[in-house]
């Protein structure tokens, strides 16, 4: 990859990283609302995974959904404007944190119930494949999703009918506080997969390039085979599982040496140590994306509440 | 004017919007090599081939997920539950996402969706193949339900419905692909939510939609042997409701009676009664009676089935009584 490409997954890394410290700070402020899960920690799983794709390839995923937005070219004014419910966040503050979306960069949701996207991106590939593309519909959801039926309905249907699906499964160890072992048969769950005989795949997802590699990889597969490819990215996330969560569930020192592997320090050591930059070209990224964060803010806090009469607007197309 | 069996009627829209437009497909359970369960689909495989008459496993969340999906990136699916009873297997996606994923993500994603279900008792199919749980899913804004009780309007009512760019669950009556009704020949569509009068008469409103309405009409045939002439108002959509035709029946008769198939309690009918209540309490002359299923889960047995379910002669004893 080369050198601007790599400087700039490290950018959209650490913009997230910030975006979500700043989305915390004004959810404790009670300029957020309803529910709120940050990304932190798993930056890497989607900055690597959609660098890998095709401008046309599309994108869904579940509730946490700000760090893919961002990944898929959102604008960080509009994802905090959303946030904050306001007529210039792309869902017109009609969605909020768990809905974001925009079609003309190919991300396609931001999906609340968990498991429910899956049938849907399965839907987004039957489509494809009756207009006669070769586009890949990229899918990510947690590993407590696999548990639940819509999962398997959507995995059988896209190897049944060779459906161009990459299904990810971003394994951050919890379904809320539930482990991976309380909670499913299998805990190796690319092993889910091979029950439908479909190809599969493991990768670290605490490794930005690693991702990308495997993503890569995989996407080809998908679109040279017309098959669907199931790839599991191993991560965790450093905060709760949204802001109300007290965390009993785990220890510290469980968290903390997760925190050892954080995937932006990783990234951070391997482009210094392969001198793709230096110390003071990641630190001006990080000022860059600083400004760029504040800046979102004041557009996001000087956004016009939605009309009342939206209200009554897009309940119908016709 | 042709006459032609409810079947018919469905079984052209869909060939009719097909041969009309490429981005159109079927699919569901046995929709195709087997040609349909209720055998409205039946020669499609033939004429279409399996990218457009797509059977699919018996997954309702494959079904109407992937409907959904297919329909957001721009195709016009038709996708067929076999029972409405197995809706409700698929019920996040007919009523928590279909009618959510325009609204919610500020209209960026159109749905241009249809479910076909086919509902109903009288089949002595059971408890749980055998409802009309038509009032549930109208309850859901984002979502249209349609519910035809005529060929003509099935037929009209569907093409519509899949030249919609949002979701539409379409309800079909298993017991009447049979009833044969005229259906002008040609080309020609029939305007989602509007309600229709389908009889007209003098004494006394009865509002109604697909299987009341057969019953309805029969009820109001013997009624008139009687001297008494009944005007019938045929919903055909549940939602959106046109309650227009409704309001200014009632405004000339002061009296009505609603018959539904679905269960009493929180139904299409207490909607319908409340609703005149609202806008035309200073019509009214006597109590709405509302005529609906009995409140049992439905037996298999075809004395106790036909208990439960609304009859011809539950109907003409309401009219009797809110007349009296």
């Amino acid at each position: 990859m080369k050198k601007e490409q790599q400087l700039d997954l490290y950018r959209q890394m650490v913009l997230i990283r910030r975006l979500e410290e700043r989305g915390a700070e004004l959810y404790q402020q009670g300029k957020i609302g309803g529910f709120m899960h940050l990304y932190i920690g798993q930056e890497a799983v989607s900055t690597g995974l959609i660098a890998a794709r095709e401008p046309r390839d599309r994108v869904i995923t579940a509730y946490r959904d700000h760090g893919v937005a961002l990944n898929c070219g959102i604008s960080a004014n509009e994802v905090m404007a959303e946030l904050l419910g306001k007529a210039t966040g792309m869902s017109k503050g009609k969605g909020g944190s768990m809905h974001m979306a925009d079609t003309s960069k190919n991300m396609w949701g931001g999906h609340a119930i968990v498991g429910g996207h899956l049938p849907i991106a399965s839907g987004f590939a039957i489509g494809d494949q009756y207009a006669g593309n070769d586009n890949v519909t990229i899918c990510m959801f947690g590993e407590g999703a696999t548990n639940i039926g819509y999962f398997h309905e959507a995995l059988n249907i896209a190897k049944t009918w060779n459906l161009r699906v990459l299904w990810v499964c971003e394994n951050n160890q919890y379904g809320m506080g539930t482990t991976v072992e309380r909670a499913s048969a299998v805990t190796d769950i690319r092993q889910k997969a091979e029950g439908y005989g479909m190809k599969n795949g493991q990768v670290d997802g605490m490794d930005v390039m690693k991702v990308y590699d495997a993503a890569k990889e995989a996407l080809e597969f998908v679109r040279k085979n017309s098959q669907p490819y199931l790839l599991e990215i191993d991560t965790y996330r450093f905060r709760g599982h949204s802001m109300g969560d007290p965390e009993r569930y785990r220890k510290q020192e469980e968290v903390k040496k997760w925190q050892e592997n954080d995937p932006i320090g990783i990234f951070n050591k391997q482009l210094l140590d392969k001198k793709i930059a230096t110390r003071k070209a990641l630190d001006e990224i990080e000022a860059r994306v600083k400004e760029e964060v504040a800046k979102a803010v004041e557009f996001a806090e000087a956004s016009p509440e939605p009309a009342l009469e939206e209200l009554y607007t897009d309940i119908y197309a016709d | 004017m042709a006459k032609i069996t409810m079947r018919e009627a469905i079984s052209q829209a869909l060939m009719e919007e097909m041969d009309r437009d490429p981005a159109v497909f079927i699919m569901g359970e046995e929709v195709g090599v087997w040609g349909g369960t209720y055998a409205v689909t039946k020669g499609f495989y033939d004429k279409y081939g399996a990218m457009r008459v797509k059977d699919t496993p018996i997954a309702e969340n494959a079904i109407i997920g992937g409907a959904i999906g297919a329909a957001m990136v721009g195709q016009r699916p038709v996708a067929e539950l076999m029972t409405i009873n197995f809706g409700f297997s698929a019920m996040d996606y007919i009523v928590n996402q279909a009618p959510k994923l325009h609204y919610m993500f500020g209209g960026q994603f159109t749905l241009p969706l249809v479910i076909r279900a086919v509902g109903g008792g009288g089949r002595q199919l059971g408890a749980t193949h055998s409802q009309t749980p038509d009032a549930v899913f109208a309850h859901f804004p984002g979502l249209k339900v349609i519910s035809p009780g005529t060929p003509e309007d099935a037929k009209g009512l569907l093409k519509s419905a899949i030249r919609s760019n949002d979701p539409v669950l379409f309800i079909e009556h298993a017991t009447m692909y049979q009833v044969r009704g005229e259906v002008p020949e040609g080309e020609y569509t029939i305007p989602i939510g509007k309600s229709k009068v389908q009889r007209a008469g003098k004494d006394l409103t009865i509002v109604t939609y697909c299987k009341g309405l057969e019953l309805s009409m029969k009820a109001a045939d013997e009624l008139s042997k009687q001297g008494i002439e009944v005007e019938v108002v045929d919903l055909r959509t549940l939602r959106p409701l046109d309650m227009e035709p409704v309001i200014e029946s009632f405004k000339k008769t002061n009296r009505a009676v609603v018959v539904e198939e679905g269960w009493k309690s929180y139904g299409v009918g207490s909607e319908i009664v409340s609703r005149i209540y609202e806008e035309a309490f200073d019509y009214v002359d006597a109590p709405i009676i509302r005529v609906a299923q009995k409140e049992v889960p439905l037996p298999y047995n075809r004395t106790l089935e036909q208990a439960a379910l609304p009859q011809v002669a539950d109907i003409t004893a309401a009219v009797k009584e809110v007349l009296k």
